[in-house]
């Protein structure tokens, strides 16, 4: 990152402080933009790192490297650490440097927030990875930590754990304030709301959704909380409670939660294909329409990750109903993107090939979650392989590659500098291949009867479990030729022009500035207003 | 040619499940009615959406071959079509309203919960199955027999490896079972594919679910809902027996319960007691205090070198007796026999060196049941 210090044209009043001082003080959004993402980029071979024990354990049939005490902790903190610590900074990194850009803002509405909103996340991961230190090791209850194996049979640590999480959501709060705020407030004069591009209305949605939702997990925390220390029975049905309580206020948040992982995935896809199609967007209006009914939808089919608690059969319809209706809108969305390339001039650099690959692995991911919402089918799904390999499609090839998209997209943007187009090929080309090598056998072993979450399996499942192993050792290391190439760019890239892309012209605000993007931009708006001059 | 890369990519994927056998990439057909209908709906299902992922992604792979940069052609420039949208809205409708019709007359049979001629109360426990013949008042545990040594890679593993128990759950063929599922501790789930039946046992809450097998046979499921460190380790066998059979075997349980009783007044050697109480170590004890009896500190405590195990007698009777209210020590009151319960304490207490520093006494049976009659 210090290539943007050092190469940022200073023709404004004020550049950045010098050392670490800039970063730790820093109310500038790209700086935080950037914090963001590179804490995110360390988290994803963290959690990452737990991955690969996780494939390694399951190399072969038997006990191989782990305790199956020391695997539920690797798989808890693997969920929690993806979801948490990976996505969700990443999205909001991305937002941080490009929303104020593309809306023509100088700076995010509530520049100090934002800088708290960053530095007590890396306080709230170092909570919950220290955990692994203490007697009792860390939480092994699954990211979704069911009571009661959450309350009175977790060890001791999660409380840290309970802290952790209530700063993650204080962290996502203040982020989704700040951003609707700045999306509402201080777009430039002519940017109508249907005129925002695509990943500023994503993220505007996602960010309701993160207000709705954050206060929901906060709630189940805290009730956790009290079961384990203040002798309340919320979950307890010794007591009086109700463990399936926790399972519908987990959910009510859980579902919105897997939304605000895909929805700025959708926002930066569309931006990727009309620029490398060299076409306007196709349907732009009901691709906002679709955010929308996809974020409205997600409030009300939780319970489809329930299926077998044994609810009334009034439910268990309800929920199927509802969670089929969302495919309608997300079709909607793949048929535009492809009506998008339809008739465009296509070309093949990196950030195409991921949205490329997004598009057509996230369709699988669908239509696998298309069979799971069928409910009686779902008795058979449910908590096997099968769920595993449906959510890792569209959160690995879907959340993921749509920010490594977005990475390479607007990397020449932030550095001033290329990446290196060969390496960036061959990395797509690598975890392409290999996500599906890791995640698509899990489909098999999992319609074959193999449960999730389980150290150890039965010998008929022995064959794709190696597959599974092997897909994902690449795909981890795949993954470190990502860092190098960012790197790379940063330090030994080539110059990149204002617009980068051939088909970036008028394509949006953040390509009619320098490459790299000067410390503060727009300090007077753009004027939109005339058709004339827009972009 | 990104194209043909991309079928090349995709040939190797397409082919694993070729090499494979289709039972191993695909859903149980199911052995009963229910289990059949449900394969049969995800068979609908799965060829439906396979369909739509053919037409999409063939769709998508013409697109990016035909319409890639050429010299001299332009981009086309429109960016709407509500005719095109309007149409596959309606589609995407009709084609979710076909899936619906199927799922929701399945959906309607499995959720049959009328009385069944035979009713199984099922408990799920930190990491086994307590399976309880309602009507007959007939109950037992059922554990993994998958031996450590194959567990830990130094003996070949057999051909149910951790698919296998110590009792099979045993119903008869032509009877309607229905079973009512619940738990002792945390959440477990109930999974045979076979029988199309998954349902969570949930403290506090009683499920239901029932199934009917018109042909004897052995099937194997697991434990689908994280319960903790074993959760792997707790697999479920049901075992479907002419109506005969199963006559005979409520039989021969009933008088196990008799003789256990019987067992309980006759007088037990140190021997006897060591011997009989390695074996209930083994199976019920190992997973948290481990073989060394030096348990996994903090949560399961050592009982070597424990005060309580060489000492205290009264107490550790107590212990395994009641539990430990707020700790995952369950009771073992109803899962062990009275002899089993003195064995184990014996073997404890004579273990691991506690017999040189402690007491190094002998529980007798008779001891346990008196604990029992006094707290009448």
């Amino acid at each position: 990152m210090s290539a943007v210090i050092e190469s940022h044209h200073d023709d404004h009043h004020h550049g950045p402080a010098k050392g670490f001082s800039r970063w730790l003080y820093t109310t500038n959004h790209k700086d935080i933009g950037s914090l963001y993402l590179w804490f995110s980029f360390i988290m994803l071979f963290v959690g990452g790192a737990m991955a690969m024990v996780i494939r390694a354990e399951l190399f072969e049939p038997g006990s191989q490297i782990v305790s199956p005490e020391f695997y539920n902790q690797m798989v808890t903190n693997h969920g929690l650490i993806m979801v948490f610590g990976v996505i969700m900074p990443a999205f909001v990194g991305l937002a941080n440097w490009m929303i104020p850009m593309q809306i023509g803002a100088p700076d995010m509405a509530l520049p100090r927030l934002n800088n708290l909103s960053f530095w007590i996340l890396p306080a709230a991961f170092g909570v919950l990875l220290s955990t692994f230190l203490m007697e009792g090791g860390a939480p092994n209850f699954g990211w979704t930590f069911y009571a009661p194996l959450s309350t009175e049979y977790a060890p001791p640590t999660v409380t840290f754990f309970i802290f952790a999480v209530h700063i993650m959501g204080a962290s996502s709060i203040m982020g989704s304030i700040n951003i609707i705020t700045t999306i509402l407030n201080m777009r430039a004069p002519g940017m109508t709301l249907m005129k925002m591009p695509l990943f500023v209305w994503s993220w505007l949605i996602t960010a309701y959704l993160l207000i709705a939702v954050m206060p929901v997990l906060a709630g189940a925390v805290t009730m956790m909380l009290m079961d384990i220390h203040f002798g309340t029975s919320f979950f307890s049905a010794a007591g009086g409670g109700d463990p399936v309580l926790f399972q519908h206020v987990f959910w009510f948040f859980g579902h919105p939660e897997v939304y605000i992982m895909i929805l700025p995935a959708f926002g930066i896809v569309s931006h990727i294909i009309e620029t490398f199609s060299r076409k306007p967007i196709f349907g732009y209006s009901s691709m906002v329409y679709a955010i929308a009914s996809i974020a409205l939808l997600s409030f009300v089919v939780w319970a489809h990750h329930m299926f077998t608690v044994g609810m009334p059969i009034a439910g268990e319809l309800f929920f199927m109903y509802s969670t089929m209706l969302i495919a309608i809108p997300t079709g909607v969305k793949v048929f535009n993107w492809l009506s998008t390339m339809f008739k465009g001039s296509l070309t093949f650099e990196t950030p195409m090939l991921f949205a490329i690959a997004f598009v057509a692995l996230f369709t699988i991911g669908g239509l696998s979650g298309l069979m799971l919402a069928i409910a009686p089918a779902d008795f058979q799904y449910h908590d096997t392989y099968f769920v595993v390999a449906h959510f890792h499609y569209v959160l690995v090839p879907g959340a993921l590659f749509s920010i490594v998209a977005a990475v390479y997209y607007w990397l020449p943007k932030w550095t001033g500098y290329m990446y290196d187009e060969v390496l960036g090929k061959t990395h797509f080309w690598l975890s392409f291949i290999s996500v599906n090598l890791t995640f698509f056998p899990m489909h098999f072993v999992g319609l074959a009867g193999m449960p999730r979450r389980i150290p150890d399996y039965a010998m008929q499942f022995a064959d794709y479990n190696m597959i599974v192993s092997v897909g994902a050792f690449l795909f981890g290391l795949s993954q470190l030729l990502f860092l190098f190439n960012v790197l790379k760019c940063v330090y030994y890239g080539k110059s990149a022009t204002a617009e980068v892309w051939e088909g970036a012209k008028g394509k949006g605000l953040e390509w009619t500035v320098d490459s790299p993007a000067p410390y503060h931009t727009f300090e007077t708006s753009p004027d939109l207003t005339n058709p004339q001059t827009n972009n | 040619m990104i194209i043909f890369r991309i079928i090349l990519l995709a040939l190797p994927l397409i082919s694993l499940p070729v090499f494979a056998g289709w039972d191993d990439v695909n859903m149980s057909p199911g052995a009963t009615a229910l289990g059949q209908e449900i394969f049969g709906l995800h068979m609908t299902i799965f060829w439906i959406c396979f369909a739509i992922g053919v037409a999409v992604l063939s769709a998508m792979a013409f697109i990016l071959f035909k319409y890639r940069k050429k010299e001299g052609v332009e981009a086309a420039k429109f960016d709407d079509s509500t005719f095109l949208e309007f149409t596959w809205t309606i589609l995407f409708a009709l084609i979710l309203i076909g899936m619906s019709i199927p799922a929701t007359i399945t959906m309607i049979r499995a959720y049959d919960d009328t009385e069944g001629d035979i009713n199984i109360l099922i408990t799920g426990h930190q990491w086994k199955w307590q399976y309880e013949y309602i009507e007959d008042e007939v109950s037992f545990f059922s554990n993994l027999s998958t031996s450590l040594d194959e567990r830990n890679n130094l003996a070949p593993k057999g051909e149910n490896y951790l698919l296998e128990v110590d009792e099979h759950l045993v119903i008869p063929t032509g009877a309607r079972i229905r079973f009512l599922i619940t738990a002792n501790d945390v959440i477990h789930s109930w999974w045979v594919p076979d029988f199309a039946i998954k349902q969570d046992a949930i403290p506090g809450f009683v499920n239901t679910g029932w199934t009917q097998v018109n042909e004897p046979g052995i099937f194997r499921g697991q434990c689908t809902e994280l319960c903790g460190q074993y959760h792997g380790y707790m697999p479920i066998v049901v075992e479907a027996v002419s109506p005969e059979e199963y006559k005979e075997f409520i039989f021969q349980k009933k008088e196990a319960k008799l003789q256990q009783a019987a067992l309980t007044e006759k007088f037990w050697t140190t021997e006897e007691l060591m011997a009989m109480g390695e074996g209930v170590y083994q199976k019920n004890c190992v997973a948290c205090h481990q073989v060394n009896g030096e348990g996994l500190a903090p949560v399961f405590p050592a009982l070597a070198g424990s005060d309580i195990v060489m000492n205290d007698k009264a107490r550790q009777i107590e212990i395994l007796m009641e539990g430990v209210q707020g700790a995952a020590m369950q009771s073992y009151a109803e899962q062990l026999t009275e002899v089993e319960i003195a064995a184990v304490i014996t073997y404890t207490k004579k273990s691991w060196g506690n017999d040189a520093s402690g007491t190094g006494e002998i529980v007798a049976p008779k001891e346990i049941l008196d604990y029992k009659t006094n707290k009448l």
